[in-house]
């Protein structure tokens, strides 16, 4: 018997879309063709982004195809700096979050390193909720100098949301243009593009039930992005490549499922969220829930366990058949001392003991029955050997 | 599991053996241009992966658990303290005392483990009273049990060598290869795993300065100037810089380090013959000596890849002191003298203090 705890990693290929992905890839055709079988292609191609452009609340040519999140942030962070700065040299700075997603952060970074871009930092409470005033204060001493903000919908690891309309109200004065990355919130929370104000928007299939390897980026009309690829220009000239039919209808077919139930699926995720908090704060008293009263995602529970180290509490659930994520970023395997808690200023000790416990579609209270009862061996087991790091 | 040939095959013939093996590599670096760009090094990205890849062939899991802080503490701020101090340290030596059969093995039993098990060439016997005793390898041109002597007869019952019956290297290899494990022929890595360049002068003077000090003669005269004390080791003859030649016309070769007072002491190779070694930092591998304050035949060896040498040995006061048969050259403080009787590893000293051959003169 086993639980898959690990939601937000990857969650199981929904069946409506693993149907439209199998009904797809049997078509011949490149989409971009003018014959026929092309333009069958086609068909599909555009019904799917008609279909996703609903399911996120945009129009049906904001909808640009991505491989996934990384290149969905790669392309609106960068686009939107090379475009802005382009038309306006002293928009050197990017506003975004340490609690953002690798994706973001490194980009921006590279930006700063290599692009002569200057970053702030928006100044966060020991919950990752962003203090909303200072980044008022920041924006009305800085506009003429901003690029672009960068801001995610929900954090990815610790599920706090962000008010993305209070932040785009922020911005709006100003004309200046706001990106979030929407991978983490997208098919949990309700999202609609046009209400929240943004310019660009990232999200992606395989954390819906649709393959890896398909997403896409909203792009607001009338904003410009550079592109990062050049080819036969695909999707507007913004991403050349051939264009994934058999992707885009298995997205648009996790898609229209996810949120069709979304509310259903919400209540029941909520109900087992909150049996996991509860069942975990009594098995260890002095695990924290990271997000503490933050608005967060109705399929994250994410902690720390203080004196155990995340990678123990990890092996240890592993081997009771229970998968779980340390939540951070993993190079070659290491589990890496969360950044987004030592964002929140937590110490590298605390950073090292998180464990993310995320909840999908087809999650049942079996799983979490099946952790619940794993954890406390694994808690004593992972208190005992300490924190090795 | 490091990602090498000798872990694979000693994972393979475990799990091969029955037991219920589980895959672990250590992370000992945040440093990214190590585990990027490091390729001599044993815990780049690629190195772990291959030891992943591996797991994956032999069927077992895999994990990549995180000892950064305490190798950096236990590890490489010893190894600086120590070139620091004068001393020339063994990391690998240090690695094994305190992460491999310590942190590792201390966490692997909390979580529920038995025993860690490494490719170290190197043979665990059992003798008639059922204590354990650590010998050197069959293959004695791989042999390890060097820098494995430091374990007590506690770690010893809680590691498994299972290379330590074989009788080449390529005979690993091999088996690498009739198993279908990619890394059969991956080279061997020799230098020190967090010096990827493998430029310690270089990158010890990137860690601690360098101090500009005097070359002086065993009477005190000054010979020369350095450019700090800690990229000399004593033994060593290229180098030195010194224009005027020695009295005798011998080459002058580095006979002690003083950090007080930053100076190198040079002379010639006769005065790098030691008789006579000792260390308060000594333990026993297994079962102890049943009086070793009784001066007992041994045999002595001081580096990884050196001969033993025959010697007696005894514990004299709170030093363990070994008298050479034979002089021995370029022994420093800081390296480990480690007891053999016969095959077997009988314990160890961290050498603090040499006793020269000759009598001393300029």
């Amino acid at each position: 018997m086993s639980a898959y705890l690990d939601h937000a990693a990857t969650t199981p290929i929904r069946p409506e879309a693993k149907t439209a992905y199998v009904k797809t890839i049997d078509l011949i055709g490149n989409p971009s063709a003018i014959h026929q079988f092309g333009q069958s292609a086609r068909r599909l191609v555009e019904e799917a982004r008609e279909e996703l452009a609903k399911a996120i609340g945009a129009t049906r040519n904001e909808i640009i195809f991505t491989s996934g999140g990384t290149e969905g942030d790669n392309l609106a962070i960068k686009g939107i700096f090379w475009s802005r700065i382009a038309e306006d040299s002293k928009r050197k700075i990017i506003v975004s979050a340490q609690t953002e997603h690798h994706a973001v952060i490194d980009t921006v970074d590279w930006l700063t390193r290599h692009q002569g871009a200057e970053v702030h930092w928006v100044k966060l409470d020991e919950n990752g909720v962003i203090d909303l005033s200072a980044l008022a204060e920041f924006i009305s001493q800085n506009h003429e100098r901003i690029a672009l903000i960068s801001l995610m919908w929900a954090n990815n690891e610790t599920g706090v949301v962000t008010d993305i309309s209070a932040v785009t109200a922020l911005s709006k004065p100003f004309d200046i243009p706001v990106h979030s990355d929407a991978v983490a919130a997208f098919g949990h929370i309700p999202i609609n593009f046009q209400e929240s104000g943004l310019s660009a928007l990232t999200f992606t299939g395989h954390k819906i039930g649709a393959p890896v390897g398909i997403g896409a980026l909203v792009v607001a009309r009338g904003l410009k992005i550079a592109a990062l690829q050049h080819g036969g220009g695909h999707e507007l000239g913004y991403r050349s490549g051939t264009l994934d039919a058999a992707g885009a209808s298995a997205f648009a077919a996790a898609a229209s499922v996810t949120i069709a139930t979304l509310s259903e699926k919400s209540t029941r995720l909520i109900t087992l969220r909150d049996r996991i908090i509860s069942s975990v704060l009594a098995i260890a008293p002095d695990a924290r829930l990271s997000r503490g009263d933050a608005p967060a995602l109705p399929d994250n529970a994410h902690f720390t366990f203080p004196g155990c180290s995340g990678d123990s509490l990890l092996f240890l659930l592993d081997q009771a058949g229970v998968a779980v994520s340390n939540g951070s970023a993993c190079q070659a395997g290491v589990a890496q001392g969360s950044h987004v808690l030592m964002a929140m200023g937590r110490s590298e000790a605390e950073a090292a003991s998180a464990l993310r416990i995320t909840l999908g579609w087809c999650t049942t209270s079996g799983e979490v029955d099946q952790f619940l009862a794993a954890l406390p061996v694994a808690y004593q087991g992972a208190k005992k050997a300490g924190y090795t790091v | 599991m490091s990602g090498g040939v000798d872990s694979a095959v000693a994972a393979a013939r475990a799990v091969e053996a029955g037991h219920e093996v589980v895959g672990v590599h250590l992370a000992l670096s945040r440093n990214s241009n190590t585990l990027r760009t490091g390729s001599r090094g044993c815990c780049t990205i690629e190195d772990s992966m291959d030891a992943q890849r591996v797991a994956n062939i032999l069927g077992i899991p895999f994990y990549v658990w995180d000892f950064s802080e305490r190798f950096k503490i236990d590890v490489v701020d010893d190894f600086i303290a120590e070139y620091q101090a004068g001393r020339t340290p063994n990391p690998c030596m240090r690695c094994n005392e305190r992460i491999k059969f310590a942190a590792l093995l201390e966490k692997g039993l909390a979580l529920g483990f038995d025993a860690v098990c490494t490719g170290h060439y190197a043979t665990l016997l059992t003798d008639e009273l059922g204590n354990l005793e650590l010998h050197r390898s069959n293959e004695l041109a791989k042999d390890q049990s060097y820098v494995l002597g430091v374990l007590t007869q506690e770690q010893l019952s809680h590691s498994m060598f299972p290379l330590g019956h074989t009788a080449s290297k390529a005979e690993i290899r091999a088996e690498a290869t009739r198993r279908g494990l990619a890394v059969a022929q991956k080279p061997d890595s020799y230098d020190i795993c967090f010096i990827p360049d493998g430029d310690t002068a270089g990158w010890l003077a990137d860690k601690v300065g360098q101090q500009t000090g005097e070359i002086i003669d065993r009477s005190g005269n000054v010979l020369g100037t350095h450019s700090g004390s800690h990229s000399y080791t004593v033994g060593q003859r290229k180098g030195l810089n010194i224009g005027r030649p020695a009295s005798d016309g011998k080459p002058r070769y580095v006979l002690e380090i003083r950090p007080k007072t930053n100076q190198v002491v040079v002379g010639p190779q006769a005065a790098l013959a030691i008789a006579e070694l000792a260390g308060s930092k000594y333990s026993w591998c297994g079962k102890a000596p049943e009086n070793p304050q009784a001066w007992f035949d041994c045999e002595v060896q001081v580096r990884a890849h050196a001969d033993s040498v025959p010697a007696s040995a005894a514990v004299v006061g709170e030093e363990l002191v070994i008298k050479l048969n034979e002089p021995v050259f370029g022994v420093a403080p800081g390296q480990t003298a480690v007891v053999y009787v016969g095959s077997r590893v009988l314990g160890q000293t961290t050498i603090d203090r040499t006793v020269s051959a000759v009598p001393v003169e300029a």
